[in-house]
Parts: structure tokens; sequence; C-alpha cells
């Protein structure tokens, strides 16, 4: 927390308003304790209010109960990620308090629920504890059985109470929450708020007040990144998906589902994986780019199918939203180490795009990017995102959705003549021509994944092989040559370059803003286009001494991590290094700049 | 209604018009639909197949662009190479849920599958019954030569007991799959059986298979001279064999009775064993369509849209 940092009063003070820029809330609690829906209000607060917001949630490994916590950062500036350490931490059970207190700054805030939590002597002392009795609280202010619902929005109430939070603005989110219901569930809603928000917390504690955001940039809009994907698709013209379900992909899915009926289109549950990305690409062959997505464990099945995508020439979009793997790994855990897998898993040269969004407001255009790269290199599209982005809530600058949106309906106007494979075309692009088209020479096309000639039919000869395998990546090496080359975050010469890609953007750009303060030579780059390339890398590693690349995947057998073996590959400079862990946890800044620290042998030379 | 180009709806959404027949063109010539030469064997039973679908095409005035001929790998499934139509040659035993993405986005063409024992019910046979119990639109023949043909004569799931392949030198082992039980039970709603042997039947079926809206699957018996000569010799008349059609008091819609059917010993009856109407999954998912649309009919897709975001601020 910058500026006025949120130490609280020694007790028997008198309560004072104190003004500050940002703040990390953690809420520690069961799953069903609704801590999600407090994150999600105070997320849509910040959002309403201009405020940059940032969170981070765990999805507990258990159906129902089981720890869960949810961390909001709230910014009047800019927030880059949910946070190192916690302000505040609101404990709703003595597992909360003690498994999450190490994530509160020393001298923070934990308001805990004292119908639970016996506090520990020790850490009295380090932190402020302020003990409230939520649990008896709700119970008196609407009623027993209510009160494993209420606990939450009581909650709510105390918190706005202690960041002063724009009540009426709350009231109204919580009404829109609760339309539709059974209005003694609003009712009831309500009062637990109202109840929180007037539980004195006596003198004990300073209440914080957020300084005006300097953002002027209109509306935002706030949502997590798998809603952002899966509205990105829909803006995009995808009107048929299929897919089965898995976390954390699951949601988008049920998100299409839900929504693409109303605009003509459906979203197929399949039996499997294979089945799915199949009615994908038999969808994409009828002449609309379908979509299908999974998880790791998913996606290794959908290999073979995706092979025949990039052989037949295909337009698909494929989404993984990676968790901790191998085999079913980590399913509620973080990790970025399906890159390997989006960019080369399947057999035989198979040339394919991957993409990877780096915050949620890259999941809406980047879902549309793909989309349009599909179409226009026919060519399936991996959008490669990750459990922390698809669960965080962020806001962004509201689309202006009547731009954005677009039409692919499929053109079946006659042609004269057509070749799906034409050698003819130096770029390699071709397009696929969907049945229904009626070509006047009469000679029609198959789509196929025997190697083929250029109108598909079957061949064994070398040569042919030879010119389609170059077709194939040439048509990529065309769309590289397209692609911007990523912005330097920080000077474009120095000691050490920090390369990240996926969720990862947030903590490597604190990280460098943290190192710079501390007097060291450190920039950064994200990369968003990782198969193929964007040009021009070569030219920003030239500036630096060092290039570490971030990544939440092991170091590997040779020591480079997945993007950092790419680059190798790519660059083959030795001075491309990896900084990788596998806890399933996202990078914290502390730990990128000690890791970075450390990788470089020599230090971080002071410019 | 005559289906041009223009009938497609330009707007966003699925293709909606269902097949419809041209009066002013006329049908196609065996020359206009016949492409490549197959590459199959001298006498395989795959020929009369193809030449019958052909047959059908002719007779019904389907036109090259409202045909899509899907196939999955086999000897069999080679058949979209030699059909002068759309198609595409998919991945072995894959064929019906790709076949599915195009019925379930393009209700406007005539899809027909075709394939081998292995890739239905082996390395397919999953889909085969997620397909069938979805009951979605399109025709499926199998083109069931009880041994893998393109391999070279290994066990299939449909070889006799006692079959001696590569894979099982003193005769298979494992319990066939009996493709007109496995369909029933899946829950196709249209079942029939027919052999290359008899063109009139196998035309007859297809046709009436064409013409059932819904999930059609066509067991073929087609004789794989390479590997499994004289399979089906004892339903060959010519070959000294009995071919009996479904009695004529069989009720097709009697469950039971076709299942009954379905136990005959070999050679058994051909014809419809079971044919029912229930919901497509098309119809299913249009009727979806339908009522989500009435509730936004008069906003353009990114009014649509806009409505969700509106509420995430
Ligand atoms: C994933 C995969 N596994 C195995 C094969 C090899 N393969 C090709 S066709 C085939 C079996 C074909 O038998 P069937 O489906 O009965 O067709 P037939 O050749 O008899 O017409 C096999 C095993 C393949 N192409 N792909
Ligand atoms: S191997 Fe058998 S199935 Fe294949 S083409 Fe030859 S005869 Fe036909
Ligand atoms: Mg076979």
């Amino acid at each position: 927390m910058s500026e006025a940092t949120l130490t609280a009063q020694p007790s028997g003070g008198s309560p004072k308003v104190s003004s500050i820029s940002e703040a990390v809330i953690r809420i520690a609690g069961n799953s069903q304790d609704g801590i999600q829906a407090i994150g999600g209000f105070l997320a849509r607060l910040a959002g309403r209010s201009e405020q940059e917001v940032m969170t981070h949630m765990t999805i507990p490994a258990t159906i129902s109960g089981g720890p869960s916590i949810f961390q909001v950062r709230i910014g009047s500036g800019e927030v880059l990620s949910s946070g190192d350490e916690a302000d505040v931490l609101l404990a709703f059970y003595q597992h909360s308090y003690e498994g999450h207190i190490n994530s509160l700054k020393k001298g923070g805030i934990v308001l805990y629920d004292s119908d639970h939590v016996q506090p520990n002597a020790d850490w009295t002392k380090e932190y402020h504890h302020v003990g409230v009795p939520i649990s008896g609280l709700t119970v008196e202010a609407i009623g027993g059985t209510a009160k494993d619902k209420g606990k939450n929005i009581y909650t709510l109430g105390l918190v706005a109470k202690m960041f002063d939070l724009n009540v009426p603005k709350l009231e109204k989110l919580i009404g829109e929450r609760f339309t539709g219901k059974d209005p003694s569930i609003l009712n009831n809603a309500l009062a637990a708020f109202h109840a929180g928000y007037s539980h004195s917390l006596g003198n004990v504690i300073e209440t914080f007040k957020f300084v005006e955001s300097q953002k002027k940039t209109g509306h935002q809009v706030v949502m997590n990144g798998n809603e952002a994907m899966g509205y990105g698709l829909i803006a995009a013209g995808v009107r048929f998906g299929a897919g089965y379900p898995i976390t954390p992909w699951s949601d988008i899915m049920e998100l299409l589902r839900r929504e693409l009926p109303k605009y003509g289109g459906s979203f197929i549950q399949c039996e499997d994986e294979i089945a799915s990305i199949s009615m994908a690409i038999g969808a994409g062959y009828g002449g609309r780019v379908a979509v299908t997505g999974s998880s790791g464990p998913g996606i290794s099945l959908k290999t073979e199918a995706l092979g025949w995508a990039i052989m037949a020439e295909i337009p698909l979009v494929v989404v993984d939203i990676q968790r901790g793997g191998p085999s079913t790994g980590m399913p509620t855990n973080v990790e970025q180490s399906d890159l390997n897998i989006a960019c080369f898993g399947g057999h035989g040269d198979s040339p394919r795009v991957v993409i990877a969004p780096a915050n949620v407001e890259d999941c809406f255009y980047m879902a549309i990017e793909a989309v349009n790269i599909a179409r226009k290199y026919s060519v399936p599209v991996i959008i490669i995102s990750d459990q922390a982005i698809a669960t965080r809530i962020e806001a962004f600058e509201e689309p202006n959705l009547e731009k954005v949106c677009q039409d692919i309906s499929p053109d079946l106007s006659p042609v004269a003549d057509h070749k799906p494979y034409d050698l003819s075309a130096a770029d390699g692009v071709t397009r696929h021509v969907a049945p229904g088209t009626r070509i006047m020479s009469g000679k029609y096309p198959i789509a196929t994944g025997l190697e083929h000639d250029e109108l598909g039919h079957p061949t064994g000869s070398p040569k042919l092989h030879m010119q389609m395998t170059a077709k194939r990546r040439k048509k990529l090496q065309t769309l590289a040559s397209t692609l911007p080359t990523p912005k330097i975050y920080g000077p474009s010469e120095g000691n050490v370059l920090l390369v990240g890609w996926g969720s990862t953007e947030g903590p490597i750009k604190e990280a460098v803003d943290r190192a710079r303060a501390a007097g060291e030579s450190v920039s950064s780059i994200h990369i968003k286009h990782i198969n193929p390339l964007p040009n021009g890398l070569d030219n920003i590693f030239a500036g630096f001494n060092h290039v570490l690349v971030v990544e939440m995947n092991d170091e590997g057998l040779y020591g480079y991590g997945q993007l950092g073996g790419l680059l190798r590959a790519r660059f083959g400079d030795p001075k491309i290094r990896g900084i990788n862990k596998t806890d399933g946890m996202t990078f914290k800044v502390k730990e990128i700049v000690e890791k970075a620290r450390a990788n470089v042998a020599t230090g971080l030379r002071k410019l | 209604m005559s289906s041009t180009i223009s009938d497609i709806p330009a707007r966003g959404g699925n293709i909606l018009a269902t097949p419809a027949l041209d009066t002013e063109r006329k049908g196609l010539t065996k020359k206009e639909i016949a492409a490549d030469h197959p590459t199959w064997c001298p006498g395989c039973g795959d020929f009369s197949v193809l030449a019958l679908y052909f047959k059908l095409i002719e007779k019904r005035k389907l036109w090259h662009e409202k045909i899509t001929t899907v196939a999955g790998i086999g000897c069999s499934s080679r058949f979209p190479y030699f059909v002068q139509a759309h198609g595409a040659h998919y991945i072995h035993g894959r064929a019906l849920p790709f076949a599915s993405g195009i019925s379930l986005s393009r209700p406007d063409l005539h899809l027909f599958v075709f394939g081998g024992d292995g890739d239905a019910f082996s390395i397919g046979g999953n889909h085969f019954n997620h397909t069938a119990r979805k009951n979605i639109k399109m025709t499926y023949v199998v083109m069931d030569n009880w041994v893998y043909g393109l391999t070279k004569k290994q066990t299939s799931p449909t070889s006799p007991l006692g079959f001696k392949s590569k894979t099982d030198i003193t005769g298979a082992l494992d319990q066939p799959v009996n493709p007109m039980k496995q369909a029933i039970s899946a829950g196709a709603t249209f079942v029939a059986r027919t052999t290359h042997t008899n063109p009139n039947h196998v035309l007859q079926m297809m046709e009436a298979a064409m013409d059932h809206d819904g999930f059609s699957f066509i067991e073929c018996l087609s004789e794989c001279v390479e590997f499994y000569e004289g399979a089906f010799d004892s339903s060959n008349p010519r070959k000294g064999g009995v071919f009996n059609t479904v009695p004529a008091d069989h009720d097709v819609t009697d469950e039971l009775a076709a299942y009954k059917l379905a136990g005959e010993p070999f050679p058994g009856s051909f014809g419809i064993f079971y044919k029912t109407n229930r919901p497509t999954k098309n119809a299913n998912e249009q009727k979806i369509i339908s009522a989500a649309r009435e509730k936004v009919k008069d906003l353009k897709d990114w009014q649509i849209l806009q409505k969700n975001f509106d509420r995430l601020k």
C-alpha cells in the first residue's frame, strides 16, 4: 500500500481517516462462504469508481467446502498484479487465520470472526487484530436459517465501513445481484450489509479513504478472464462450439452454451475432447470458424485432430486454460507448462498459431484476433490462457461493441474454380471454401489429412509433400511478418531483460519497477504471439546482457523452461536463461526480483 | 422453396434452410458425380456401395454443392475421393463427431458418412453411441467386411469368433460387436441392414435412410475379397446362400422385436429393423435458439452483447 500505509493505530487511539491510493484485501474462508461474492462486489465497485482492480482466487479442489481465498487489490493508480502482501486479512476460520497470516504485511490488519477464530498471542504483537463475532451478528441481523448466505454480505458491510466505500453504489450492486429472486433474499442481503456497515469497529481502528482515481478513461467493465474470452469469441462472430467439461475451462463452455442461442448459435457438450474438437472442425469446415477448448488433459486428447485441421487447412480456435500438469496434475493450480504441447503437440510437421493473452482485457480482444487469424490463414489458432487469468477479475475500458462485433457468416457464393491447396500462392495462404458453394468447373475439393495435391486428392509424390509442407510453414512465416514487435517496458538497453508470457505480465512489470527504484538496470517484454514469434526480438535482446525468461514451469532438462527453450531454439543465444517455478501459485514480485538477482551471477549492474 | 445461394441468411446464426431441390437444374449424370477412379482391389464390395451412392444422387437429383461426403480412415473410408462433390476424409474413428459439426451448423446439406467396421465400432465406438443417442441428422453407412482391410487383415470388432487373422492366428477370441444391436441400444432412430450383393436393396435402404429425419444407420455387408473372401456367401443367393428380407409383419417401431431380429444367426434378415421419430439434436438446438432469439429479436448482435456488458459494470 503506497502513500499512507495501512498500519493501524495502537488500540485506544481515536479513529482516524487516512487517505490511501490502494489496498490489498485477502478474504480467507471456505468455498461455501461466498467469499468470491465479496471479492466480486469489491471488484465491480472499483470498476464503477474508475479505479483499477485486480483479483486473485484459488479454486477449492473439493466440490463443496474446503479452504478458498479471494484477494482483491484496488488502486487509484495502475494496478499490475493482485499484490504480494495483503493490507487486510479477513479470516473466517481458525485455518484461514493460521494459513494466511503470513500473507499479511507486518502491521497489517486481521479482521476475524471471533466466533470461530482464537487469536494467537504472538501474532497479536505483529498484526493489528480486530475481532468481530461475524457469525453471531449475522444471525442476529437476519435470522439463523440465512446465516450461511448472509455472512459474506455482513462482512462486505464491515469492509465498506473500514474503507469508506460508496454505500449507494454497493446497495445497487447487491440489488442487481439478487434481482429476480425472492424479494426476501434481497431484503436479507441488504439487512446483513447494513448490520455490518453499522457495526462499530470501535475506536480501535482507523478507516481509509481512496484518493480520487486519476483514470478518466470512460466506462469500465469488470469481469474475469474466462468471461472476457467467452464474450470475445461471441464478438468475433463465433456461433458454434463444442467441448467437454474440465476445470478451469468449463466456465467458457457454460457461458457459450448459455449465450450462443441468443445469436442463433449453439454450443454442444460432447462425449469427450476428441469428439469436441472434431465437431468444432466439422463446423469450421462447414464455413464458420468454431471453437473448442479444454485444459491440459483434454488438449492432449485433441492433438491428432488438431493435426488434421493443420493438414486440411481448416480454420479453428482451440482454447487452452492451463492448470498444473502433467496428467490430472494440480487441477486447481496455475502453471504455464502447456506451451510446448500448444506449439508442438501432435505428430509430423504441423505448424499452428499460438497466442497468449496477458490479462483479462487481452482475453477479449485476442479471442477476436484468434478468429481472424484462423480465417485469414486457414489454420488452427490456440489461445493459451491459464487458471490465474481465467479466474481473476479486472476492470478494463468498455469495448465499443458496435465497432468490435463482426459477422463471419460463410460466403457461399459460387466460384468459377477452386483449389483448396493452391501452390501458386507465394505466401502459402489459401482460403477454405465451404460445402454449399457451387464450383462452376464441376471439380470439387476434398478436405483431407492425407498428403494431397492442390485439389485435395491423395498423393505419394515426394515433391508434393515437400511443397505442401513448405506451404503450411510459409503461411505462418507470412503471418509472423505482420505481428507487432513487443514493446519494451523500461529502457531499451540495459543489463537485464525479463521476458514473460501469459498471466505473469503484472508481477514482471512490478518487478521491473521495484528493481529500477533500487537503481538496478532491468527492463521487460511480454510476448503475446508465441508461435510464430514476431520479428524483431533479436534486436531487443541485443540491448541487454541477460535475457531471463520468467515462466511458471519447470526449468526442464536443459535449464531453459518452455518459452526459454523456444527462444533458445530461435536465437541460439546463450544469454537466454530461465526464472522458473512450479509451486502452483502466481509469481510474487519479490520472487521475480530475488530470482533475477540470484540468476545474474554478476548481480544487477547499476547503470 | 428453391434453394439458391441467396436463401442463406446473412445475419449471425446458423444456416437454417433445410435441403431443397431445384426443379430447373438437371440432375447429375454418373459421369459428373464420379471423381477419382477407386483404389480398391478389383472385386471389393465397396465398389457396389459407391455405384449405388451415385445412383442415389442421380435418382434424387442432388447437386454437387449440396452433397457432403465424410469418412474416417480405412479402405471403405476412401469413399469421398471417388465422389465429385464436397467432402472430407477425416481421421480414424472420428468421422461422426466431425460430421455432427457440419450437420448442426449446416442443415442445408445432405450429409452422408461412410466407413468401415473398425472405424465405427472400435476406435470410433463411443462416438457411434453418442451420435446415435443425440440423434444428429445424417446418414451413416458402415461397410462391414468383418476385417481390417487397409491395415491388411487384423481382427476387427465384427470379426466372428474363430476368424483367423494376423492378430489372431488361432482364430478370433473376443465376442464380436453386433452392429444392429449396438445401434438399437444406443438410441439410433433408423437402423437398417443390407448387403452389397443386392444393389436394389442397397439403394432402397439408402433412400429410406436419407429421408429419415435423424441419425440413420445402415450396416452394409461389403466383402473384402483380399482378406476375408467368401465371408458373406451364405447371404448371397448366387453363391448358394439366402437373402431374407425383414418379415412383412415386423413392426419397425418395436424396439424389442428389432433387437430380436438383430439376434438372428447369420445371414439373418435384411431391411429396416427399427425406425422411430424422436426429435433430432438439430431440432432441439433450434428450439433453444428460437426461444432465445424471441427475446432479443429486434436487437443486433452487438446490442445483445451490450446487454451483458451493461450488467458487468
Ligand atoms: C489413430 C489411428 N490408428 C490406427 C490407424 C491405422 N488404421 C487405418 S485404417 C484401420 C482399420 C480399418 O479397418 P476398417 O475400419 O474396418 O476399414 P476397412 O479398411 O476394413 O474398410 C487402422 C487400424 C490410423 N490410421 N489411425
Ligand atoms: S483390402 Fe479388402 S476392403 Fe480393402 S480394397 Fe481390398 S478388398 Fe476392399
Ligand atoms: Mg473393415
